[in-house]
C-alpha cells in the first residue's frame, strides 16, 4: 500500500488515537505511517460492540423481569460471555451458570461475590444491583 | 518511589510484540526494526482454528502464537531473554519495582481491557498484550505501549489488574528483560533460514488449518455461511476482518510488515529476488485489503440482499493463490 493510500478516516473507534501501519513511499521503500483508521476496521469493531451491547440489552430485561440474577447483565456489561467469566473467576461453568438463578445468587457468601467483584472489576454491592436504564 | 530509564526513547510501532522487543533490543544497542523483529523470529504464519473459540468466534491468526517473537529471536539470534511469571500478585508489583530500580526497561505481558488508556471501545478481553515499562513516579507507572503513538501512564492498581487476570492466556504477571544481547547478528546465515523455514511452513505445511491450506479452509467455511444464520455468518465475516486488521497488525493480517522486512532484508544481503518478493507481497496485502473491503460491504447489507458468500470465498481462494506464489518466489532467493 502507497502511503497516500494509508486511509485516514478519523474513526470514532479510535477515540483520537492513531495506529501505525507499514506502507512505501514514491520509490517504493517501506516505513511507518500514523493512521487515523480506516471505515472498514471500524465497522467490523462497531459490529462486534454492537453484538455485546444487545446481549447486554437482552439480560437486562432478563434480570427486570426476575429470571436472572444480575450477575448474568454484569458479564455482558463487562465484556465477557460465561466462557470468560468462568475462566476469569476459576470456576466451572455449570457453577458459574447456577449463579444466573436469582435464588441461588441470593444465597452467595461474600467469598465467592468477591471473586465475581474482583473479576468484573466492581463492588459487591454494584454486583448485587442492576444499574438505572440511564447509565 | 521515582525512577525512570531516563535515555530510553518510545517507538510507535504496529504490533505490540514485535514492537516491545524493537524497542527494547534498540535500547540494549542492537537496532532491529521492528519488521526485522517479526521476520527473524519467523513470526508470520496463517492458522485458522475452528475448535477454538473467542468470544463465540474460531481462532483466525495472522501470526504466531503469542511469546513465539521472544522465543524466536532467542533461538535465531542469539538474545538471551529472562522471562518471570508470578502467582502472587503483589509480589509480581514488588518486583516490577525492583527491576525499575535497577534502571532496567522491563517487558510485561497483560489484557488489554484493564488498561485505563486504552479507548472505550477497543477495550476487548485479550490477555496477550505486550507493553513496556520503563519508569515509576509515585504511583504511576511510565508505560511504552508500542501500539500507542506516544507513551502513556497507569497506575499501579490498574496495572496489576491488567497482568494478572486469569483465563485463556494469562499473563500471570508476566515480566521480560535481556540478560544477553548480541552486539551484531549474522544476517547472512540467518535470514535466508528464516525465510525459508516462513515459505515451506506457508507452502507445505501437512495440516489442513495452517498455512495457505488454512486460508483455503476458511475460503470453504465462508462459502458455507450461506446455509448458517445470518447474523451468525455476519458476525463471522467481521471478526475475520477484526483480526486482519483492528488487531495491531500494520495492515493487511502482517502481511505489510512481511514485505518491509523482506525490503529491508534485501537491501541488507543485496539481494534482487527478495526485493521482487517484496513488492510481490505488497500486492498481496492490497488484496488482503480487498477481501476486507468485500467483507465491510456485506456487513453493511440490509435484509433484503442477498449476501455473496461464493464471492467472498473465491476471493480469499485467489488471495491463498497469490500469496503462494511469493512464497515460492522466497524459495528461489538462496
Amino acid at each position: 500500500m502507497e502511503i497516500k493510500k494509508v486511509p485516514q478516516d478519523h474513526i470514532s473507534t479510535y477515540a483520537e488515537n492513531r495506529k501505525a501501519i507499514y506502507a512505501t513511499d514514491d520509490k517504493g521503500h517501506y516505513g511507518v505511517v500514523a493512521s487515523s483508521g480506516w471505515h472498514v476496521e471500524e465497522e467490523a469493531t462497531k459490529q462486534a460492540l454492537n453484538e455485546l451491547e444487545r446481549l447486554a440489552g437482552e439480560a437486562y430485561e432478563a434480570v427486570e423481569s426476575g429470571e436472572k440474577s444480575p450477575l448474568f447483565y454484569h458479564m455482558y456489561a463487562q465484556r465477557m460471555d460465561l466462557i470468560v467469566l468462568s475462566q476469569s473467576v476459576g470456576m466451572f461453568q455449570w457453577r458459574v451458570k447456577r449463579h444466573f438463578t436469582p435464588s441461588v445468587f441470593a444465597k452467595l457468601s461474600d467469598r465467592v461475590l468477591a471473586r465475581y467483584s474482583e473479576a468484573l472489576g466492581l463492588s459487591i454491592d454494584d454486583l448485587k444491583l442492576l444499574p438505572s436504564r440511564e447509565s | 518511589m521515582n525512577t525512570k530509564s531516563s535515555d530510553f526513547k518510545h517507538q510507535h510501532a504496529a504490533h505490540c510484540e514485535s514492537g516491545v522487543m524493537s524497542s527494547m533490543l534498540s535500547h540494549h544497542g542492537l537496532k532491529l526494526s521492528e519488521p526485522m523483529v517479526f521476520g527473524l523470529s519467523g513470526a508470520l504464519v496463517f492458522a485458522y482454528l475452528p475448535f477454538v473459540k473467542l468470544g463465540g468466534m474460531p481462532l483466525i491468526a495472522y501470526r504466531s502464537m503469542p511469546k513465539a517473537i521472544i522465543k524466536g529471536l532467542q533461538k535465531n539470534i542469539g538474545v538471551k531473554m529472562r522471562l518471570e511469571k508470578f502467582s502472587d500478585p503483589q509480589a509480581g508489583t514488588k518486583r516490577l519495582d525492583a527491576l525499575l530500580e535497577e534502571g532496567r526497561v522491563v517487558g510485561a505481558q497483560t489484557s488489554v481491557f484493564w488498561l485505563p488508556y486504552f479507548p472505550e471501545e477497543m477495550r476487548f478481553h485479550f490477555n496477550a498484550h505486550n507493553l513496556l515499562v520503563y519508569g515509576k513516579e509515585e504511583s504511576i507507572y511510565q508505560i511504552s505501549d508500542p501500539v500507542f503513538e506516544h507513551s502513556v501512564e497507569a497506575d499501579e492498581k490498574a496495572l496489576q489488574k491488567a497482568r494478572f487476570v486469569k483465563g485463556m492466556m494469562a499473563p500471570k504477571g508476566l515480566l521480560y528483560y535481556p540478560s544477553h544481547v548480541p552486539s551484531n547478528v549474522d544476517y547472512t546465515t540467518v535470514i535466508p533460514k528464516t525465510i525459508k523455514k516462513t515459505a515451506k511452513m506457508m507452502l507445505k505445511t501437512p495440516v489442513p488449518i495452517a498455512g495457505l491450506r488454512g486460508i483455503r479452509f476458511l475460503a470453504k467455511h465462508i462459502r458455507k455461511l450461506e446455509a448458517k444464520d445470518r447474523r451468525y455468518a455476519k458476525l463471522f465475516l467481521g471478526h475475520i476482518v477484526r483480526m486482519q486488521e483492528e488487531i495491531g497488525t500494520g495492515g493487511a493480517g502482517f502481511r505489510y510488515i512481511y514485505a518491509s522486512f523482506l525490503e529491508e532484508a534485501s537491501e541488507i544481503l543485496g539481494n534482487d529476488v527478495l526485493m521482487e518478493a517484496s513488492k510481490m507481497m505488497t500486492v498481496t496485502g492490497d488484496a488482503w485489503r480487498e477481501f476486507a473491503l468485500m467483507i465491510a460491504k456485506s456487513i453493511r447489507s440490509k435484509k433484503s440482499e442477498a449476501i455473496d458468500f461464493d464471492a467472498i470465498g473465491a476471493k480469499l481462494e485467489s488471495v491463498a493463490d497469490q500469496e503462494a506464489e511469493v512464497y515460492k518466489k522466497l524459495l528461489t532467493a538462496f
